[in-house]
């Protein structure tokens, strides 16, 4: 019996955002990562071919995260002290890109200043070749203090700055649109208002295609359902033709896994839980991987062993079968 | 997929005879769209007409149920592409697979060890549902034996393995009365393992390289006589497997495709790389299968893949929620702290599990934001001053503390103004933005 396949075909495709600069684009990166392209859901290669794999990003930070668990800690050992040479060791772990989070306050307490945070950021920058995401400390007045003079300081590499936020996005996006960066745009889990904030931003003058946005998501076990589900539908409405959901996405699984009990602590905890370090990359890995499933362009992890299984997974995904 | 009233009136007679107890044919086809009545109401219908029409009644994804010893575990009945569509029913049950090249004894421990096994999430316990014996020995003997091995661990569902129907006769005889599902058929052995699975009520999964043989098998099968079948169209990675299971479940759902309207089967240990299992079971329950064998066992991945395979099968369309009321964690007493959260169960959890594991004793208050966390009940106007004020108000929690000091999570920070009007006699703190941060703000701040 010949069974015909059912195949979709979609009038709209997800836009492509560079990530990165080349000394001919006026940056010092390398190469460039290029996100997004899809005209279908996410690796059916019998309708489409998928024009840009969904990458890796390695979150490291501008010095010593002392609140982040002991197995993060550990396994990164000194190179966590200092942003340059964690960088180098993310692009051995064989990330795509990098971001970097930038602390509120410095080791003493005092708060972090515009120029810390340059040279972390020029430290990344010139420790490897990769692109790089620079997110401020998620306070609206230290974002902006801190991410105006890194993306003057960085003019040309065309970072992705972020995150912008409904609340405190303005400074950013200009920033970003008067030194040839991207933004990424974050939403709390909502098709419609990750819809508002994109358009609240390209009606500042920012092309779409520096754009990216993450619409949020809850770890394994701690609502990864509804940003799932949300993923999944703006990635439909991108297919269907909605402008305005047609930008790649971004998710941050490491920061969402690593926060919660079952990745944070080996003690007093449930026996039932296992053994703490097998557990706690399977929390990361798997609330990424279920993200990859849903449409995710990029993925932001934290542990090595996270990234080598996504990678791989990433990898098999991506294999065209032969009978298609 | 269902029929339309329309669809189905022009199967009909049409002869507005009434007999039904309708006006019209049209109104009682409507009536039988609606599922509001049966076809043998009708006494006219021709006998082709009711045999595709009961055929159209059935479900596109037929629901195949393994029993033993008061063990059911389900799959088939889906409805939809996507859960946000309406949601995924029926979990996709997820077995161990053991081998009968073990010694009896080990494969009774791993299958004790399994078997026992019982994980809490979010007030839940949570199992695995069953065993796949695999006949690789070679000698039914040793097959009959090893299933008997996991049989006196284990009461719950098996699937036997092989693809030579004398292991498999073998083994059915060893669970008499059950019903097992036997993997399985391909083009060599259907005859015979369609004869066995009939004798012995199991159900039966079918195994083909390419759909067109797939469906040509299950159509062979369902000609002979067994009708509960699985299907495993054999692709082993990732990108196979999930282009395969998508046009199956596509095919069942938008088309009509009888004959691969059956639940999938998926193998995601069986890779290179065994970290690799936990991921390719990710696609599985995410990417529609229905059963689903593991080739290894430890809390620590088990743990994981069930809280998933929980959070992909939840209603999108019913949060779960747990009961607005005044929580009372570690025994507090006037002077302990007063916290303030949301009725999504995730949310409470994740609140009440801090504090409890902190050791500080709190009143938790959670409001009815209509079972939603804080930042999308916030969003959604469900978690507002008025709320927050009404709950506090409702529960006299200011009759069991000494200070009235209630405390915000930091999302909602906003809030703060609006609910000082609201509550004039109280004191509104913010608190932190994450749950975990709470039992270190309880400490240093209040």
């Amino acid at each position: 019996m010949a069974v015909e396949i059912p195949k979709d075909s979609w009038a709209g495709s997800v836009r492509v955002v560079t990530l990165g600069a080349t000394p001919a684009d006026g940056g010092t990166r390398s190469h460039t990562i290029m996100i997004g392209g899809q005209n279908t859901l996410p690796f059916m290669h019998f309708e489409k071919s998928t024009p840009h794999r969904p990458v890796i990003a390695v979150e490291i930070k501008d010095r010593r995260p002392e609140d982040w668990s002991g197995l993060l800690l550990e396994i990164w050992g000194d190179a966590a002290n200092d942003p340059a040479t964690w960088a180098k060791q993310a692009e051995v772990a064989s990330a795509d890109l990098l971001v970097l989070a930038l602390t509120l306050t410095a080791a003493d307490g005092s708060p972090t200043t515009p120029s810390m945070a340059v040279g972390a950021v020029k430290a990344a920058l010139a420790a490897t070749k990769l692109p790089l995401i620079v997110l401020g400390p998620g306070q609206a007045d230290a974002d902006n203090e801190l991410l105006v003079p890194v993306a003057e300081a960085t003019k040309g590499e065309r970072l992705a700055l972020g995150l912008c936020e409904d609340k405190n996005y303005r400074t950013i996006v200009a920033a970003a649109m008067a030194n040839d960066h991207c933004v990424v745009a974050r939403t709390p889990m909502d098709v419609n208002l990750a819809k508002q904030l994109n358009i609240l931003i390209h009606d500042m003058g920012l092309p779409l295609d520096r754009i990216v946005m993450d619409p949020t998501t809850g770890a394994l076990g701690y609502g990864i359902e509804y940003g799932y589900s949300v993923m999944e539908r703006l990635r439909l409405a991108a297919l269907q033709g909605d402008a305005m959901t047609q930008l790649p996405m971004m998710v941050t699984p490491g920061f969402e896994a690593w926060k919660t009990k079952e990745s944070k602590f080996g003690q007093d905890v449930p026996e039932t839980w296992g053994k703490w370090e097998e557990r706690a990359i399977n929390w990361e890995t798997l609330t990424a991987m279920t993200l990859v499933e849903s449409g995710a362009d990029v993925v932001v992890l934290r542990h090595p062993e996270s990234v080598r299984r996504v990678h791989q997974a990433i990898t098999d995904l991506m294999t065209v079968p032969e009978t298609v | 997929m269902a029929l339309s009233g329309i669809q189905i009136y022009k199967m009909l007679p049409q002869i507005n005879c009434k007999d039904c107890g309708f006006p019209t044919c049209l109104a009682f086809a409507m009536k039988l769209a609606a599922k509001q009545v049966e076809l043998s109401s009708c006494p006219h219908v021709a006998e082709d007409a009711k045999a595709q029409l009961s055929e159209a009644s059935e479900p596109p994804v037929r629901l195949v149920s393994l029993k033993a010893n008061g063990h059911e575990v389900k799959a088939g009945n889906e409805v939809v592409m996507f859960r946000h569509e309406k949601t995924f029913y029926n979990k996709p049950g997820l077995f161990l697979r053991l081998k009968d090249s073990q010694p009896a004894g080990e494969i009774q421990a791993a299958a004790a060890e399994a078997d026992g096994y019982c994980v809490n999430y979010v007030g839940r316990d949570l199992t695995l549902d069953g065993f796949a014996v695999e006949a690789v020995s070679g000698d039914a003997a040793a097959f009959a034996s090893a299933i008997a091995a996991v049989r006196q661990a284990s009461h719950r569902p098996l699937i036997l393995i092989s693809t030579d129907s004398t292991m498999i006769a073998a083994g059915l005889r060893a669970v008499d009365g059950e019903n097992p599902l036997i993997y399985g058929a391909n083009t060599g052995n259907w005859q015979a393992m369609t004869d066995l699975a009939k004798q012995h009520h199991a159900s039966l999964a079918v195994i083909a390289e390419s759909l067109d043989e797939l469906a040509d098998l299950t159509e062979k099968i369902k000609e002979a006589g067994v009708k509960d079948l699985v299907l495993d169209p054999a692709a082993r990675d990732l990108s196979q497997s999930l282009a395969l299971n998508t046009q199956i479940r596509r095919l069942a759902l938008k088309k009509n495709f009888r004959p691969l309207g059956y639940p999938l089967i998926s193998f995601p240990g069986e890779g290179s790389d065994p970290a690799q299992e936990s991921v390719m079971a990710v696609h599985a329950i995410t990417k529609y299968a229905g059963f689903i064998v593991l080739d290894h066992f430890a809390a620590e991945t088990a743990y994981p893949l069930l809280v998933l395979r929980e959070n992909i099968y939840t209603d999108p369309q019913k949060p779960i929620q747990v009961q607005p009321d005044i929580y009372e964690i570690n025994n507090p007493g006037p002077d302990d702290p007063v916290l303030v959260t949301t009725n999504f169960s995730i949310t409470y959890f994740s609140v009440a599990n801090e504090i409890e594991g902190s050791g500080i004793p709190a009143w938790l208050v959670v409001t009815d934001a209509e079972g939603m966390s804080v930042l999308t009940a916030w969003a959604a106007g469900k978690f507002d001053a008025e709320r927050i004020a009404k709950t506090i108000k409702s529960f006299n929690v200011a009759d069991k503390v000494n200070r009235k000091r209630i405390v915000i999570p930091g999302h909602v920070a906003v809030l703060s103004g609006e609910l000082e009007e609201e509550l004039p006699d109280w004191e509104i703190r913010v608190g932190p933005r994450e749950a975990i941060d709470l039992p270190a703000f309880i400490k240093q701040v209040l």
